[in-house]
């Protein structure tokens, strides 16, 4: 939008507003013509002590929606927040209008200055607010490339602005068209295809090793944070199976086999408790193995050779590294999970490149429709604006034409009106397909300005 | 006929290739399209032995060049069948281009004229040779799938060789496939050698001769035995189990070509070219 055009009653100092934001990535709009628009703060501008901070509970998202909803130069919202981003999204007809109102709201309730808030916002309008969206959606903007709960957020947060009304046509294609986009993306490049955290990759591990999870007994040596994380990514894949807690602590173990419903059991036991368990996580503080190759070597007989996989993420190394000399026995430490992860961030970042591809075309696609929504409200205005011009010249000649029967009268207005349908037959035809290389809004705001549409 | 061969056995080529391909590019479109590809050179390599049947009379299987035509015939129907239960759509890989192999090897070897006999027609015979191909296809496979373990067992223990770990089924699944395998191949034998003592009763007047083939036969069924036996009894799982399928393989084969080639024996016959 140039300054000239915010002319129209707007408060002065909105430019101001919008310059203190840097510049806005995209195009801007001229009035009467809705826009997306996108502010926001993620893991790349903002730390983590900001992002907190004006991260929105339900209870905050609800109030703010309202408040968007009864804004005039606003159409539609839906606010998205998770821990590595807040994004407000929106369809407004005014967007220097809306950027004040948005950040002054943020400023106020989160009690940030705006100056702070405006050095970590990023402003995305038009066709780079929707390649935002579909990238967000597609798990390519977020810390972790390819991460699948960032689809799942967004749903959440499209569906609780979709039930406050706050979402209307062009949000709702936006996000549908986002939701397809990351499906497409998920099942046609490998970005989510392999594990890029350490208990995700042991999980994967372990997939290669038994079918199924199902039925299998997990032994969890030691409590850790990491190696809870992993027991519970391996629980979650099964239906049904056993969790066994050896701890140092027994009543510490106790504690944790209950919160997984599983059973404790002490450390002398182990040894015995490798005739029946098939996975063992560790991750004991212990300066020696806590299982050694007599210990396994063994069992493997009376196991069957049923295979047992050793996770071992403890450092000093709880397992010892001889076992994976035994045939049918597996044994991981962190380094080699980390292996694992490391080549896969490889292939997704290789992966990432063919994702951005199908987000660029579906971008293509959404503008167009967005493009075709604009050239109506155009017609119509152009419309309007030669009825006006007829209708005041009409009653002027029929003024001095007061003999004239009611029927002659008819045919003059029928004349008036087809004129009106032959003028605008070939423009409206042209505006709604300018043809293939031209940029459809130039001829727009051509159009717009050749008629004096907007003053 | 030759033409028609050479379509075949160009089929079971595009195939092998288009398995090779589902290897490395791992698109569900290549084996889906290589296993209908596979399934078309399989409908007419199987019309293609039919009419020599009726034609002759007796199952084309006594000389080298029709053995070998039935030995691939059997090695692709069984893939065909098993890969369509057990869904190990992985194993194209080496059953697409050893069915190929065969194939070209049959192409290659010359149809000696073969001197019929009323023998020919017996069904012991026939029920002979067709359920022990079918056993020696089903080893073939349990071969294959036992590659499979080998090659995945050391992706995991190595944990440097992450191609084939992504690409391979689970340990697991591979040992119970093999398993399965090579319990239909031990049926399939024990039936096939059941039929073979019938028939040389018929023929010898005698079940057992002393014969190489015989003897090899009996050592090749004892082996698969003795691999069943230690599964169930003391659980030769995974890695054991693994190179068990391949040395029982190797042993059959022997059974199969190296006893006609090597030593002297009643089934030489059939290998003649």
């Amino acid at each position: 939008m140039t300054n000239s055009q915010n002319g129209n009653g707007e408060p002065a100092g909105i430019s101001a507003v919008i310059s203190d934001f840097g510049p806005i990535t995209g195009p801007t709009s001229g009035p009467e013509m809705s826009d997306i628009l996108l502010i926001g703060v993620n893991h790349k501008t903002a730390p983590v002590e900001l992002r907190e901070k004006l991260a929105f509970s339900t209870e905050e998202t609800e109030t703010a929606l309202k408040l968007l909803h009864e804004t005039p130069h606003i159409n539609e919202t839906m606010i998205i927040s998770t821990c590595n981003r807040v994004e407000i999204l929106m369809v407004t007809k005014n967007q220097s209008l809306s950027i004040e109102t948005i950040s002054s709201f943020i400023a106020a309730t989160k009690s940030i200055s705006l100056p702070q808030l405006k050095k970590s916002t990023y402003i995305h309008s038009g066709d780079q607010a929707i390649a935002h969206v579909f990238r967000v959606a597609s798990s390519l903007d977020s810390m972790m490339i390819g991460e699948p709960q960032i689809l799942g957020q967004l749903k959440e947060a499209f569906k609780f602005a979709v039930g406050k009304k706050n979402t209307g046509l062009i949000l709702n294609r936006l996000m549908h068209k986002a939701f397809s986009v990351a499906k497409r993306v998920r099942s046609e490049t490998g970005i989510g295809g392999h594990a890029v955290s350490i208990s995700y990759a042991a999980v994967e591990l372990a997939k290669k090793i038994f079918d199924t999870l199902d039925g299998k007994t997990i032994l969890l040596v030691g409590a850790g944070e990491m190696a809870e994380l992993a027991v519970e990514h391996l629980t979650r894949n099964t239906v049904s199976g056993n969790l066994l807690v050896a701890n140092r602590t027994f009543s510490v173990g106790v504690e944790l086999a209950n919160q997984y419903s599983g059973n404790a059991i002490r450390l002398e036991e182990i040894p015995e408790k490798l005739k029946t368990v098939d996975i063992i996580i560790s991750s004991t503080g212990s300066p020696d193995y806590v299982i050694t190759k007599n210990h396994v070597k063994p069992t493997m007989r009376s196991r069957k050779n049923r295979p047992l996989f050793f996770i071992d993420i403890a450092v000093p190394r709880d397992i010892d590294p001889a076992i994976n000399r035994i045939s049918n026995a597996y044994v991981y430490d962190i380094d080699d999970l980390q292996g694992v992860i490391n080549e896969n961030i490889d292939n997704r970042n290789a992966e990432s490149i063919k994702a951005e591809r199908m987000v660029d075309e579906s971008v293509i696609k959404f503008t167009d429709w967005c493009d075709s929504l604009n050239v109506i409200p155009t017609i119509v205005a152009l419309r309007n604006k030669l009825n006006a011009i007829a209708d005041m010249e009409l009653s002027k000649t029929m003024q001095t034409l007061q003999h004239l029967s009611s029927s002659d009268r008819k045919a003059f207005e029928k004349m008036a009106e087809s004129l009106i349908n032959k003028i605008l037959h070939d423009p409206t035809l042209f505006l709604k397909n300018p043809g293939v290389h031209r940029n459809k809004t130039v001829y727009l705001d051509f159009t717009r300005k050749l008629f004096n549409i907007d003053s | 006929m030759a033409s028609i061969l050479f379509i075949i056995i160009l089929l079971y080529l595009l195939s092998s290739a288009g398995y090779i391909l589902f290897l490395f590019a791992q698109k569900e479109i290549y084996h889906q399209l290589s296993y209908r590809i596979m399934m078309a050179g399989f409908v007419g390599h199987t019309i293609l032995i039919g009419v020599e049947f009726f034609r002759i009379g007796y199952l084309p299987a006594q000389n080298l060049h029709q053995t070998l035509m039935f030995a691939g015939w059997s090695l692709a129907g069984v893939f065909l069948l098993l890969k369509y239960r057990y869904r190990l759509n992985i194993l194209g890989v080496y059953a697409a281009p050893l069915t190929t192999v065969i194939m070209i090897a049959a192409f290659c070897v010359p149809a000696v004229a073969v001197s019929p006999t009323p023998l020919f027609k017996s069904i012991w015979l026939i029920l002979h040779i067709v359920i022990i191909f079918i056993a020696e296809a089903s080893m073939a496979l349990a071969c294959g799938t036992g590659i499979l373990y080998l090659i995945q067992e050391h992706a995991i223990k190595s944990k440097t060789n992450r191609f084939f770990l992504k690409r391979l089924p689970s340990l697991e699944f591979l040992d119970r496939t093999g398993y399965t395998f090579i319990i239909t191949g031990f049926t399939m034998l024990t039936i096939g050698l059941i039929t073979g003592f019938v028939y040389a009763q018929l023929v010898w007047g005698k079940f057992w001769s002393w014969d190489n083939k015989e003897i090899w036969s009996m050592i090749t069924w004892l082996i698969y035995a003795a691999l069943l036996h230690g599964r169930l009894v003391a659980g030769w799982r995974g890695r054991r189990a693994a190179i068990m399928a391949i040395i029982g393989f190797a042993v059959l084969l022997f059974t199969f070509f190296g006893v006609n080639f090597l030593l002297e024996g009643h089934h030489d016959e059939f290998t003649k070219w």
